[in-house]
């Protein structure tokens, strides 16, 4: 579904990305842990084609970036730290307003279909800039899902999130995974990543060092894993 | 995962969608504008407070103020107008909104598209407020000539489509709310320029013919920026 080689990125003098190689199968839940600065964000963005590869080739169900973007767009979807949300619209106004950029038919329904995916149906005419922070989160998550992507990018989704906002997320997270849909997740949280991910794939000073699946690790020793891939 | 419901659909062509886009993001900004009236009301603000300080501090005759009232009149819009871009731009930048426009399967130049337009809108609107304004306190002849008021249009339109652009790039950096004026206002001079002689030749009375070649530069400079802006904002936006 996803396949990258020889990936590099470079922002004036500075190489972030540095000859990466990184392929995920369809269906798979590829959980991309790394230090800060390791260029996570970086490889995330270029993925959903908002950043140009300096070298190297993208191509994500068949379509390679950055040529065939549009392509590539339609069939993704990503949620990130920030909301990507309009304050001053309602929860159903977003929706639909993205519904729009992306053509979908019978929209009404759909709208419908992902506010009551994501537990936000009461709140449909409310304005985003009222939700809190995990509502936000889930409601990014419906605009994410909108158009039924079959790759779903989520970069770092958990910062900010309390104790049970995270939990609501977590849920969603693994319907959206048992859905069948390839997923891609960069963070921090080491234990949330090894309860959803089926691998783990380390990325430190630009290059993927260590990548190991669930079953291949067993329960509990992600954490020995990621300290031996980053040589700690 | 459901059957898609994008690959049933005509988003698989590309241009499909692209006018439905265009007007999705204009819908967008202004729905959200009518709500929170921020951007409207500080171009409002600031708009008649310049055109007042300039009608208090230039004690003007008649003659002189013919020759003046153009300028002032379009200096008040420019400053106006870098207002609402600045703002219009960080609103999608500020809660990442741009990356999700960025994300949608459509030509990136129907977004550049529909903010120009709800920009032109904004712009338009305040034009529409400050005009009486002008004319109580400036008293000009010739205020209600259909010529006038095609220019302030046609000024609007190439002023808002180089300061859409440009407050596209200033938005990605730290500096954007100083950075905004200073790469537009050199860049609308010729629009400046010809948009206050015409309106003075218009205001004034002159022929016709005198005032077309201004008109021709408008005119020009408007086609020439919405055609590079069409070219140039994918290149813009991407990293």
């Amino acid at each position: 579904m996803i396949v990258v080689k020889k990936l590099v990125k470079r922002f004036g003098l500075k190489t972030v990305l540095r000859g990466l190689d990184f392929a995920v199968e369809k269906g798979e839940f590829v959980a991309l842990l790394g230090p800060n600065g390791a260029g996570k964000t970086t490889f995330l963005r270029i993925l959903a084609s908002l950043s140009r590869p300096s070298l190297g080739m993208v191509s994500i169900a068949g379509y390679a970036l950055p040529a065939q973007s549009a392509a590539v767009r339609r069939r993704l979807g990503v949620v990130s730290h920030m909301p990507l949300l309009y304050g001053d619209l309602t929860a159903e106004e977003n929706l639909q307003f993205y519904g729009r950029m992306y053509n979908l038919p019978e929209l009404p329904a759909r709208v419908d279909e992902v506010l009551e995916m994501v537990g936000l149906s009461a709140r449909r005419r409310d304005l985003v800039r009222t939700f809190s922070r995990g509502m936000q989160q889930r409601l990014a998550i419906g605009r994410a899902v909108l158009h039924d992507p079959e790759v779903i990018l989520f970069d770092e989704p958990y910062t900010g999130l309390d104790q049970d906002a995270s939990e609501m997320l977590d849920g969603v997270l693994r319907r959206v995974a048992a859905e069948g849909r390839t997923v891609v997740m960069t963070s921090h949280d080491l234990a949330r990543a090894g309860e959803l991910a089926s691998r783990f794939d380390i990325l430190s000073r630009g290059v993927i060092t260590a990548s190991a699946s669930q079953a291949s690790l067993g329960k509990g020793n992600l954490l020995d894993f990621y300290k031996q891939a980053l040589g700690a | 995962m459901s059957e898609n419901p994008i690959q049933n659909t005509s988003a698989q062509r590309p241009g499909e969608n692209y006018f439905g886009a265009v007007l999705a993001v204009a819908w967008k900004d202004l729905a959200a504008e009518l709500r929170s009236r921020e951007l409207l009301s500080a171009m409002l603000i600031f708009a008649l407070l310049v055109i007042l300080i300039f009608n208090f501090s230039l004690q003007l005759d008649r003659t002189t103020r013919e020759s003046v009232t153009a300028g002032v009149l379009w200096v008040t819009f420019a400053f106006a107008g870098t207002l609402g871009l600045n703002r219009s731009m960080a609103i999608e930048k500020d809660r990442g909104c741009l990356d999700g426009l960025l994300l949608a399967p459509v030509d990136r130049s129907a977004i550049y598209f529909g903010k120009a337009i709800s920009n032109l809108a904004f712009m338009l609107i305040v034009e529409v407020i400050v005009l009486p304004v002008y004319f109580i306190l400036y008293n000009p002849r010739n205020f209600f000539n259909p010529g006038f008021l095609g220019i302030i249009l046609l000024g609007s339109i190439g002023y808002v489509a180089v300061g859409t652009l440009l407050s596209t790039m200033a938005v990605q950096t730290r500096t954007r709310d100083v950075l905004l004026p200073i790469l537009l206002f050199p860049l609308v001079i010729p629009v400046l320029v010809s948009a206050v002689q015409a309106s003075m030749g218009f205001l004034s009375g002159q022929p016709f013919e005198e005032i077309l070649p201004w008109l021709n530069l408008l005119l020009v400079y408007d086609v020439i920026f919405v055609a590079a802006a069409f070219m140039a904002f994918d290149y813009v936006v991407e990293e």
